[in-house]
């Protein structure tokens, strides 16, 4: 069937006598319609948990940044040689991009929330850190300890990439699972519109057979159905879809320090893409009914 | 306008029909006659492009229908009227809806809705039952709205594969009548029948040939029927 601009306007703008032609049926398309909102429900979710994964995957991975934190555990005297020590033998390292020892100022801000901000650092055994930001290659954490252990017994290397990049690995891969179970729900919409013309089309033999005979070309009669299931998956998929945002919309709304549960939902310019579903819907409905008509039509006279 | 060139065809086994040469000139009046199972609906179909032949050359209006897509199929039918044997309709759409499907199928809404279907229901006879559902008609109601359909599209040719089986003789007189007037009207006419007192009665009104089907050709009867 050829998609031409005629035929588009017809899909949409409809023929009063065309959707006629073919008699009515009431169970059926009903089931369709609810097929197409709850297959489009589940997909706003989909949808939602894998830009929410790609969210967290990206922060973190954004974070970790190859940060690494050196802490300087040594009485009060030492401390300051230590420091200095640390940061020259992380000059010299490889894979190092730049490095620091935090001011007092940063570190009793940082300590705050626990202690206050009365604190005087410098009467206290409190240790120093050092952040180290690694460069793109990376730095070897095992050989750094070993230079670190033999000259600043006080030092203490904690990479935390290491325990970070598992998280990343697996926000990554939720997002991977949310786009697969998307195509999995645009794939069982196609198998279900497939089903149901089918069974339309078995059920209309004898109408299409007719419709031939009297000279109905193979576009007229599969119009007739395309524009039927196209239009049943389009609605079902917009209901299912308002439905789902507004689901969204109930969940509790996202605080800062709010974890994986609460970041679940559309922000700002992402609330357009579940529009998106009725959409592809629509034109995967319309596909599978293409497909269905033209394989039974090429059977008949 | 339809021309057979020893065509055969087999469904299958062994031919059915074989070295069929025939020509439907423009206004012809044919009847087409034969035992039961010789053929006659194969030819019909021949005729109207659901059967290609398995031998020979179909050329409908002066395309060969080997070459014709399916498109194209459809505007032939479109200017060739079929009653078919078996007639059908869509039972969900009333008689006159069915009679004015032609129309509407090839995006004439305009037509179907005008006078002149009212005329061509009165014609034959089924204004009192324009309303009713095909499966409420009797055989010969039935047998008439497929006249009506076949020829509301003005087509050149009507093809009518026993038209009056289903049906008593004063109503076949009527229906052959019907199509005595068509073929007036300048329509090529083929009518496939084994009823010979209805040949006869007919070839006092219209200058009609009448081909016999046997032993698998055709043959142009004589002046004993
Ligand atoms: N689709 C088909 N497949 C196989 N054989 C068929 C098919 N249609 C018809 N036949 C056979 O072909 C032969 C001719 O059938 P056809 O319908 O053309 O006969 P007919 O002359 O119209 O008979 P009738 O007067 O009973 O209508 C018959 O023996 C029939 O059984
Ligand atoms: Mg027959």
């Amino acid at each position: 069937m050829k998609l031409d601009m005629t035929s588009l306007r017809a899909l949409f703008v409809g023929d009063r006598h065309a959707d006629r032609v073919v008699p009515p049926s009431g169970f059926t398309a009903q089931l369709t319609l609810f097929a197409a909102a709850a297959m489009a429900f589940l997909a706003v979710f989909a949808l939602a948990l894998s830009l929410a994964a790609g969210r967290l995957a990206e922060r973190w991975g954004d974070e970790l940044a190859r940060s690494a934190t050196i802490r300087i555990v040594a009485p009060l005297d030492q401390r300051v040689a230590q420091t200095e020590a640390a940061l020259r033998i992380l000059e010299t390292t490889r894979g190092v991009a730049s490095s620091r020892a935090l001011s007092d100022a940063e570190q009793q801000e940082l300590l705050a929330p626990w202690f206050g901000s009365e604190l005087a650092l410098d009467t206290l055994p409190v240790p120093r850190l050092i952040e180290v930001i690694e460069d793109a290659d990376g730095m070897d954490p095992a050989g750094l300890r070993l230079r670190l252990a033999a000259e600043v017994p006080g030092a203490v290397l904690d990479d935390h990439s290491r325990w970070r990049e598992p998280l990343v690995k697996a926000a990554s891969r939720l997002r991977l699972l949310g786009w697969v179970a998307i195509v999995l729900i645009g794939a069982a919409v196609a198998a279900m519109i497939t089903l149901a013309a089918h069974a339309a089309l078995a059920a209309n033999a004898q109408v299409i057979g007719v419709l031939r005979l009297i000279g109905a070309t193979d576009d007229y009669i599969a119009l007739a159905f395309i524009r039927r299931f196209t239009l049943r998956a389009l609605s079902g998929a917009v209901a299912g879809t308002v439905l789902g945002m507004i689901a969204m919309m109930l969940l509790p709304s996202t605080s800062e320090v709010g974890g994986f549960l609460t970041g679940l939902g559309f922000r700002g310019a992402h609330w357009l893409l579940p529009l998106c579903i009725p959409l592809l819907a629509g034109g995967v409905a319309f596909l599978a009914t293409r497909g269905a008509a033209k394989r039974t039509l090429r059977e008949l006279a | 306008m339809i021309d057979l060139e020893n065509v055969a065809y087999s469904y299958g086994g062994g031919e059915l029909l074989s070295d069929i040469s025939l020509k439907l000139a423009p206004g012809s009046f044919h009847f087409l006659t034969g035992p039961s199972g010789a053929g006659k609906t194969t030819l019909m179909k021949l005729c109207y492009g659901a059967l290609l032949p398995t031998a020979g050359h179909v050329r409908l209006f002066g395309a060969d229908v080997r070459g014709l897509d399916r498109d194209d199929i459809a505007v032939v039918r479109r200017r060739v009227g079929v009653v078919h044997q078996d007639v059908q309709f869509l039972n969900h759409l009333s008689v006159t809806d069915n009679i004015a499907l032609p129309l509407t199928v090839s995006g004439r809404h305009a037509e179907a809705a005008g006078g002149d279907l009212g005329e061509l229901l009165s014609w034959v006879g089924l204004t009192n039952r324009a309303d009713a559902l095909p499966p409420e008609l009797s055989g010969g109601e039935r047998q008439r709205a497929a006249l009506a359909r076949a020829v509301i599209m003005s087509p050149d040719v009507v093809l009518a594969d026993e038209p009056t089986g289903n049906i008593d003789w004063d109503m076949s007189q009527r229906l052959l009548t019907l199509l005595i007037e068509l073929n007036k009207m300048g329509k090529t006419v083929l009518i496939a029948t084994h009823d010979l007192s209805l040949i006869r009665a007919t070839k006092a009104h219209v200058q009609a040939r009448v081909l016999r089907i046997t032993n698998r050709r055709i043959q142009l009867a004589g002046a004993d029927l």
